[in-house]
């Protein structure tokens, strides 16, 4: 288990959330959610420009196993997502916090943020599952 | 805690991710399920299979006993070793379990079937063999590894002790020999060759572990699923159960109707359901679009006709996702299945997709 980011927000249900420079966040699934689904075979996003309610389920990682629901852990519009991974899902075991991101929101309130763990809360919280 | 096998802390100790099956604890995988199922397609890999039920039929009327058990016929076993793929099915032509029965000698075949049926299994057999004069015998304290791939044998070969290994290295397909405890079929579950070893649970992790060090990769049931699948195998409980026969479950074949007078159980209701025309086939799936078809997926054929995925996954070999599906008798060439909500095209071909490290199907057809 490699060390879990510091900068990034975690949820319970195994997303990471990254505050970019111009407002919007980034998000994917945390290394420990990746290695519990195994070896991806398939990444459904959502449609660029759609509005997503908190913890919606939005996107879908599908392992050899089984196909899982991904929940946006905050309220907001995708304004991007990972078009790379429709090839090469796999990108999403290899690099969970880095090139295996799935989505782009621009959030629909400023503090929707302080409801996520941080990286020890995190941590505290996998541990205990 | 589940029932664990005789390699239990082996997997552990390689790092096996366990999970539950069956009441077993077993390895799914040992890092990646993937590259676990490139590697018995394209090399060697070992699985685990001791979870598997052993059953031993010894008497002078073993035979005529399996004559009225399976639906397929004994009497094609004629030669000491074969082994012979069946049906063991109930009076209303339901499948009870798939399994393996290899002719040892002439007062003695073993029985191989699912873990996940045993008890149901040893109930009906013996309830069955009351009438013959015969003992049915489980054998849980042997252990069971498939060595699956094109290297397969050769790596077995090479650690096997030399009395037991000429005879393995001359076994045909679909062949077994006995060599005091041992048993080594030339048989799998993978549409790879191989060997199937049956030996004692106590001599299990070091034959393991020699196997290992010939190059043999520990693979899991996960990749074992997806190996199947490409070979056009079902799986009981997924592919066919007690409700289904198997004439709707792809498996005609294994029902041997000759010759006429043989009695076997549900004989008279799978005549029935053969004269009548079966309803339902069970086809292979080649998904088109992106995605990944999954057991219990709804298909639409032609004329709204309607089926399920029986078993679906992703194909590593073709690196497409495919599946068997139960649909109307009538379906055509072209297919729909219903994946959350949305309807993705796919393609109906004959099992199986992949074997002996190749894919066996047409990828892109217009």
């Amino acid at each position: 288990m490699s060390e879990l980011p510091g900068d990034l927000k975690y949820s319970k249900s195994h997303e990471w959330v990254r505050v970019n420079d111009d407002g919007t966040v980034t998000v994917g699934i945390t290394d420990h959610a990746q290695e519990q689904l195994g070896d991806m075979v398939y990444v459904e996003v959502p449609e660029q420009g759609r509005e997503l309610e908190a913890e919606e389920a939005c996107a879908v990682v599908e392992s050899v196993k089984a196909a899982s629901d991904v929940y946006t852990p905050l309220a907001g519009t995708v304004v991007e997502v990972n078009e790379a991974l429709t090839d090469a899902p796999e990108t999403v075991n290899q690099d969970a916090y880095g090139a295996g991101w799935l989505m782009k929101l621009r959030p629909a309130s400023g503090d929707a943020l302080n409801d996520l763990m941080d990286p020890d809360a995190y941590q505290a919280f996998i541990d205990a599952e | 805690m589940g029932n664990r096998t005789p390699l239990f802390e082996t997997h552990r100790a390689l790092g096996a991710r366990l999970v539950d099956f069956a009441g077993w604890d077993m390895p799914i995988h040992y890092g990646s399920q993937l590259q676990e199922h490139h590697t018995v397609r394209r090399d060697a890999g070992m699985f685990d299979v001791s979870h598997m039920t052993v059953v031993d039929l010894v008497g002078a009327q073993a035979r005529p006993f399996l004559r009225h058990l399976l639906a397929n016929n004994i009497d094609k076993l004629q030669d000491e070793g074969k082994a012979l793929y069946s049906c063991m099915l109930n009076e209303q032509g339901g499948v009870i379990d798939d399994l393996i029965v290899y002719f040892m000698h002439p007062d003695w075949f073993r029985l191989v079937v699912n873990s996940a049926t045993r008890d149901k299994d040893l109930d009906w057999i013996n309830a069955q063999a009351a009438p013959f004069d015969i003992d049915v015998i489980e054998q849980p304290e042997l252990a069971m590894i498939a060595v699956q791939g094109p290297h397969a044998r050769d790596k077995v070969l090479s650690v096997l002790d030399e009395p037991v290994r000429r005879p393995a290295a001359d076994l045909q397909l679909f062949f077994g020999t006995e060599h005091g405890d041992w048993f080594i079929a030339r048989t799998g579950y993978t549409g790879e060759d191989g060997f199937e070893i049956m030996l004692p649970g106590t001599q299990a992790a070091a034959f393991w572990n020699a196997l290992k060090d010939a190059g043999v990769a520990p693979c899991g049931l996960g990749c074992r699923d997806t190996l199947r699948l490409e070979a056009g195998m079902n799986l009981y409980g997924t592919d066919m159960d007690e409700s289904l026969s198997p004439l709707v479950s792809g498996l005609g074949w294994t029902v041997g109707w000759e010759p006429a007078g043989r009695d076997f159980i549900g004989r008279d209701a799978l005549q029935r359901e053969r004269d009548a025309g079966p309803r339902q086939k069970l086809v292979g799936l080649l998904l088109e679009d992106k995605g990944v078809l999954r057991n219990h997926q709804k298909v639409i054929t032609d004329r709204d006709g309607q089926g399920e995925i029986t078993s679906g996954s992703f194909s590593p070999t073709l690196g497409r996702s495919i599946a068997l599906a139960r649909v109307p008798v009538d379906t055509g060439a072209r297919c729909q299945v219903e994946i959350r909500g949305k309807r993705l095209a796919a393609r109906v071909v004959k099992p199986p997709f992949a074997r002996n490290g190749k894919a066996q199907i047409e990828l892109d057809q217009g």
